[in-house]
C-alpha cells in the first residue's frame, strides 16, 4: 500500500453545540496526538471569542496517526471547518481539501439548518459522508429518530450511522475504523507539477502569514521556490510542516497530504484562501477551480467614541485583516460621529465578532451604525450605483428605483411552529418556497427574504417564537427591485447621517416614529427646544420635541463647599466629554448606541 | 457700574468669619452638613464652645471683620451666654468693623420672643430663619419640627427683639408640594415683610436620608416643577426685594455680606467642625468628626483636615464660576475672554444663557448657571498669556 493510500482527509460538519470540538478532542486523545494532561477542552478553538461562543472561526488541520485494526498506520488529517454560514466560502474551501466528512448530530437535538446546508455543500463537493449521532448517553437522546433524520439527508441504511458519546469516548474506535475503511484516500498525481490549495491562512506576529494547504498534485519540499497563482506572488517555502497539533516541521509534503506553509509573506492580502500554490520552476498549467474573492454582504459604520482613537481603530482593523481577508473597510466621515470606517462583513455573525474583537482585543470603545446591505440604485439616466451606506443614496429626483439583495433562507423547525415561522417570514417580506417534512415532527422550509430584513433581529425573533427550537441558514440569492425609501432623522433641522436608514416604504412611518420617540428619551434637554424629525425626502413623517432645559444649577453655594462644588462640576464635565456635538445639539454616546440597537 | 455690582465686588476685599455650630435636635432628611444629632449622641455643647474659643485664639491675627456668620447645624440651640462667649472671642481676636453684619441661623421652634431678645443683646444683628414653607404638610415631608405658625411667630419675635435684618429661608419643590401651596408660602413670606429671602430648590444630596428614599422609589424633585416654582417666586416678590444671587433676594443694603464675600472669592476665617475657611489664598477645611475635632483643639493644635492652593489660572476660573452666581456677574478677565470665544461660550451667547454687559460677564438665565460653570472650569489657558 502506498503512503498516499494511507491518508484520510476529513472534516466534521456539525451545528454549534452538537459537540464537534469535543469529538475532535476525543479523536486527538484516542490517537495519542495529545497527552491527557495536555488536554484543554476544545483544543482546536484557539481564540477566546470562539471558545465563548462555542463556534469555530478559523479552519485548522490536525494530523493524527492511527494504527488501525488491520495493523496499518494511517494518517488522518482532521480539517476543522467554520460552523456558520457567514463563512460558507471558507467552509467550501475546507471541504474541498477533504475526501470525506463526518456529519455529526446531537442525539437530542436532531438535524439543524446549518448542518444541513453544510452537508449539502459536502455532498455537492463529492465527499463521502459518515453520519454520526453524538451525545447518545444523554437522558433526552433519541438516537433512532435522529438516525432516521440523518439517513433522510444522506441516504444509506441504519447500520451506516455511528453512535458515539464524544464526552465519554464510547464509539470512538468504531468511528476511527469507519474513517479508515469508508472514506477514500486522496486522488492526485504524485508525478504531476505541484498544485496545492490554500484552504486557510492566518497571520502570526513572528512568522508572518501561515497558510494551511492541501497538496493536490506533486509535492512541496522545504526551501522550494513557490508561486501563488491568483496573486502571481513568488516566494520560497521557508518552512513546511504538520500540526500534531503542535507545529512540527517536515522536509516534504507529498500528494494528498495536509499541512502548513510559511513563506515569509507578511501581507495576508497576498495569500488568499482558495489560491493555488505551484512550483516556480515547474509550474502547473492551470490553477485549481473554485477560487472566489470574498464578498461582503453586510455593512456597518464603525466609529470610535473618542475621536482621538481613529488612528488606533485603523491600526486595529489593519491587524484584524491580517487574519481575516474577508473584512473590508474604507474611511468614512459622518457629520454626527466624526471619522470612522465603513466596514463590510460576510454576515451578521462576522460583524459581531469583528466588533467584539476590536473592543476586547484592542480596547476600543466603538459606535456601530445600523447594519445595512448593499443596494443597487437605478438612476433615471440609466446608470446604476452600489449603495453601501444610506448616505450614498442619490437624491430621489435622480432615482428611478432601488434593488435589494434577497437571500435563500432555510429554516428547520418543529412542525408545531410552522405557523408562527410563516407569520414572521411574511412580516419580513419573505416569499415562501419549498416545504419538506424531514420527519412528521420536523419541517424544512425554504424562503426568499430580503437580506435587509434578516440583518435586523430576524434570528432572535425566530428563536424566541419557536422557543429556540428552530434553526436557520441562508445563502446569497438574487437582487430584486423593491419599494424602498431612505428615512432621514433630523435633529434641530440637521440630518443626522448615522441615524438614516433605507427601509421599505410601508415600514417608513413606523421606523420614523420609533426613532424619534427613542431619541427624545435618549437625548438630554438642551439650552433650547430641539425638534426631532423623521423625513422621507422633504416630507416630515414624524416629529417630537426635546423641551429646552430649564434648570441646571445647585441651589446653594456657600463658603463651606466651594472646593467640593468646583470638583463636582469638573467631574460632571468629564462625564459630558462622551457627548458628541451634532450641529448645536449635545448627544450622549449612549444615545447613538441605544438608538441604533437592533431590538425594537 | 451699578450699586449692586459695586457692593458685590467690594466684598472681595472684606473679611468675614464663619462659626459652625453642628448640633441639631435631629437631622433633616435632605441635610448633608456636618451635624451632630443630639437625639443620638450626648455631647457637651459647652465643651464644644470652649474648643471654638480655643480655635479662634489659634487663628493668625487679622484686621477687623466686616461679617460674622453663625451657621449650622442649629446655632439657635446655643444658650445666649455661649453665643456671647463666641462673639467676644472673635471680637477680642480680630475686632469688628463699624456696622459689621453679625448673623445667626435659627430654627423657628427655638426662636421664642425671650430667646430672640436674649440673642439680640449679644450683638447679633441679623437672623436667618429656617422657615422652609408655610404649608404644614410640606414641613412634615421635610422632617421639620416646626409648624407654619411658629414660622410666622419667629419673624414677629425677631422684629420685637429689634432685628432689622431678617431673612426667611424657603425650600421649593418638595415632592408633594403643589403650585398653589408654593404660591401661598411665597405670599405669606412676602406679607411678613422680610429684608431678605433665600429660596432653595430641594436638592437630593448623596448620602442623605432623602437620597436613600428617592433611590428606593420615593418621588424626586422634578426639573420642570422646580423651574415653575422658581419663576413663580421671581414674579411674586415685591420690587424692593431684588434678585442678587441664584437663590437670594434682598432689600437695598440687606444683601448678606458674609455670602457676598464668599461669592466674590473674598477671605474668611472658619471655626468649628467641618468648617471651611479661605485666607491668604489658601482654602482650608476642618475635620468632620466631633471627637477628633475636640481632642485636636484641646491638644492645642488646629483641627485642619486639608488645604488647597490653586494656580493663578484655576483661581481666576474659580473667581468667575463663583461670581457668575450673582446676578451682576463678574468683571471680565482672561477666563471670561476665553469663554466667550470658545465653542461652548458661543452656544451660551446664542441661546441667551450668558451676555456681556459692558465689561461684565453675566448669566442671564440663572437656572442654567451650572451649565456655564462647568464650561468655565474646563477652560484651558491660552498660550502666550
Amino acid at each position: 500500500m502506498s503512503d498516499q493510500a494511507r491518508i484520510r482527509n476529513f472534516s466534521i460538519i456539525a451545528h454549534i453545540d452538537h459537540g464537534k470540538s469535543t469529538l475532535a478532542d476525543r479523536l486527538l486523545e484516542f490517537t495519542g496526538a495529545v497527552a491527557e494532561r495536555d488536554m484543554r477542552e476544545q483544543l482546536l478553538d484557539t481564540m477566546d471569542i470562539e471558545r465563548e461562543r462555542g463556534i469555530t472561526i478559523k479552519a485548522n488541520a490536525v494530523r493524527l496517526d492511527y494504527r488501525a485494526a488491520d495493523g496499518n498506520t494511517y494518517i488522518l488529517n482532521l480539517i476543522d471547518t467554520p460552523g456558520h454560514v457567514d463563512f460558507s466560502y471558507e467552509v467550501s474551501r475546507s471541504l474541498d481539501a477533504c475526501e470525506g466528512a463526518l456529519l455529526l448530530v446531537d442525539a437530542a437535538q436532531g438535524v439543524e439548518a446549518q448542518t444541513l446546508a453544510n452537508a449539502y455543500l459536502a455532498i455537492e463537493n463529492g465527499l463521502e459522508i459518515i453520519p454520526v449521532v453524538n451525545k447518545i448517553d444523554l437522558p433526552s437522546a433519541e438516537p433512532e429518530r435522529v438516525s432516521a433524520e440523518l439517513l433522510g439527508v444522506v441516504g444509506g441504511s441504519p447500520e451506516d450511522v455511528i453512535q458515539v458519546s464524544a464526552k465519554s469516548g464510547s464509539g470512538i474506535e468504531e468511528l476511527l475504523e469507519a474513517i479508515v475503511h469508508r472514506l477514500p484516500p486522496p486522488e492526485g498525481a504524485a508525478d504531476a507539477p505541484l498544485r496545492a490549495m490554500v484552504f486557510d491562512s492566518y497571520y502570526d506576529t513572528y512568522r508572518g502569514v501561515i497558510c494551511s494547504i492541501r497538496i493536490v498534485d506533486g509535492a512541496i519540499d522545504s526551501g522550494e521556490a513557490l508561486r501563488f497563482m491568483a496573486t502571481a506572488l513568488d516566494d520560497a517555502a521557508d518552512e513546511i510542516g504538520v500540526l500534531r497539533p503542535a507545529a512540527t516541521p517536515v522536509t516534504r509534503l507529498a500528494t494528498g497530504e495536509v499541512g502548513y506553509l510559511i513563506s515569509g509573506v507578511k501581507e495576508i492580502d497576498l495569500i488568499r484562501v482558495g489560491d493555488t500554490v505551484t512550483d516556480v520552476d515547474n509550474p502547473a498549467s492551470g490553477a485549481l477551480a473554485g477560487y472566489q474573492e470574498p464578498k461582503p454582504m453586510v455593512f456597518s459604520g464603525l466609529f470610535p467614541t473618542d475621536g482621538d482613537d481613529f488612528e488606533r481603530l485603523r491600526e486595529a482593523l489593519d491587524k484584524l485583516r491580517l487574519n481575516d481577508s474577508s473584512l473590508v473597510y474604507q474611511p468614512e466621515t459622518s457629520r454626527a460621529l466624526g471619522f470612522g470606517f465603513r466596514c463590510g462583513f460576510l454576515g451578521l455573525l462576522h460583524m459581531e465578532i469583528v466588533r467584539e474583537r476590536l473592543e476586547r482585543e484592542y480596547d476600543l470603545d466603538l459606535v456601530a451604525t445600523a447594519p445595512s446591505v448593499e443596494y443597487v440604485a437605478h438612476l433615471t439616466d440609466g446608470s446604476t450605483a452600489q449603495i453601501r451606506s444610506p448616505q450614498d443614496l442619490p437624491d430621489t429626483r435622480l432615482l428611478a428605483d432601488i434593488s435589494e439583495p434577497f437571500v435563500k433562507v432555510m429554516i428547520i423547525t418543529p412542525s408545531e411552529y410552522v405557523g408562527t415561522v410563516m407569520e414572521l417570514i411574511q412580516q419580513r417580506r419573505g416569499e415562501m418556497g419549498e416545504m419538506t417534512y424531514l420527519t412528521p415532527e420536523r419541517v424544512e422550509l425554504h424562503y426568499q427574504v430580503p437580506l435587509a430584513e434578516i440583518v435586523f433581529d430576524f434570528f432572535d425573533q425566530l428563536k424566541s417564537r419557536t422557543r429556540g427550537y428552530a434553526s436557520m441558514d441562508y445563502e446569497p440569492g438574487e437582487y430584486r427591485r423593491s419599494d424602498l425609501v431612505r428615512v432621514n432623522i433630523l435633529l434641530n433641522g440637521v440630518p443626522v447621517d448615522a441615524f438614516s436608514s433605507i427601509v421599505h416604504k410601508e415600514r417608513s412611518y413606523r421606523y420614523g416614529r420609533a426613532m424619534v420617540e427613542r431619541l427624545r428619551k435618549l437625548i438630554p434637554r438642551q439650552l433650547f427646544d430641539v425638534p426631532v424629525q423623521a423625513a422621507v425626502g422633504s416630507r416630515i413623517i414624524a416629529r417630537e420635541t426635546i423641551k429646552a432645559q430649564r434648570k441646571d444649577v445647585t441651589a446653594k453655594c456657600y463658603g463651606g463647599d466651594i472646593t467640593r462644588k468646583r470638583k463636582l462640576l469638573e467631574r460632571q464635565k468629564e462625564g459630558k466629554r462622551r457627548m458628541k456635538m451634532v450641529g448645536q445639539v449635545e448627544v450622549p454616546q449612549e444615545a447613538f448606541i441605544s438608538a441604533l440597537r437592533i431590538d425594537e | 457700574m451699578s450699586d449692586a455690582a459695586a457692593t458685590a465686588d467690594r466684598a472681595a476685599g472684606q473679611r468675614a468669619a464663619y462659626v459652625h455650630i453642628p448640633f441639631c435636635h435631629r437631622r433633616c432628611p435632605y441635610c448633608d452638613f456636618a451635624v451632630v444629632d443630639l437625639s443620638e449622641q450626648r455631647a457637651s455643647i459647652e465643651r464644644y464652645v470652649d474648643a471654638l474659643i480655643a480655635e479662634i485664639a489659634m487663628e493668625p491675627p487679622w484686621q477687623p471683620l466686616h461679617a460674622v456668620n453663625l451657621g449650622g447645624g442649629t446655632p439657635s440651640i446655643l444658650h445666649p451666654a455661649d453665643v456671647q462667649r463666641v462673639l467676644d472671642a472673635l471680637k477680642a481676636r480680630f475686632g469688628f468693623e463699624p456696622g459689621a453684619e453679625i448673623s445667626i441661623e435659627a430654627n423657628p421652634e427655638d426662636w421664642t420672643d425671650e430667646h430672640a431678645a436674649a440673642l439680640r443683646s449679644t450683638g447679633l444683628n441679623r437672623v436667618s430663619l429656617g422657615v422652609q414653607s408655610f404649608d404644614a404638610e410640606v414641613l412634615v415631608a421635610l422632617g421639620r419640627a416646626h409648624d407654619p405658625g411658629m414660622g410666622i411667630g419667629a419673624v414677629a419675635a425677631s422684629r420685637t427683639a429689634g432685628f432689622d435684618n431678617v431673612n426667611i429661608d424657603l425650600i421649593l419643590g418638595t415632592p408633594g408640594e403643589s403650585q398653589r401651596s408654593w404660591q401661598e408660602t411665597v405670599a405669606t413670606a412676602v406679607g411678613l415683610g422680610p429684608d431678605h429671602i433665600s429660596a432653595y430648590a430641594l436638592t437630593v444630596e448623596l448620602g442623605t436620608v432623602l437620597s436613600r428614599q428617592v433611590s428606593a422609589g420615593a418621588p424626586a424633585p422634578l426639573e420642570d416643577d422646580l423651574a415653575d416654582k422658581y419663576e413663580t417666586l421671581g414674579g411674586s416678590l415685591p420690587a424692593r426685594l431684588s434678585h442678587y444671587e441664584v437663590s437670594n433676594w434682598a432689600a437695598p443694603g440687606r444683601e448678606c455680606r458674609y455670602n457676598l464675600t464668599t461669592w466674590a472669592q473674598g477671605e474668611y476665617a472658619a471655626f468649628g467642625l467641618g468648617a471651611h475657611g479661605h485666607r491668604s489664598g489658601v482654602r482650608r477645611r476642618n475635620v468632620r468628626r466631633l471627637d477628633v475635632y475636640l481632642e485636636t483643639v484641646e491638644d492645642g493644635r488646629r483641627p485642619e483636615a486639608g488645604s488647597e492652593i490653586l494656580s493663578s489660572w484655576d483661581r481666576e476660573k474659580e473667581r468667575v464660576f463663583l461670581g457668575l452666581r450673582r446676578r451682576c456677574g463678574v468683571r471680565g478677565g482672561a477666563v471670561a475672554d476665553v469663554l466667550v470665544t470658545s465653542e461652548a461660550g458661543s452656544r451660551f451667547l446664542e441661546a441667551g444663557v450668558i451676555r456681556m454687559e459692558g465689561e461684565r460677564l453675566i448669566v442671564a438665565r440663572p437656572l442654567l448657571t451650572d451649565a456655564v460653570a462647568r464650561e468655565v472650569l474646563a477652560l484651558e489657558e491660552r498660550p502666550g498669556r
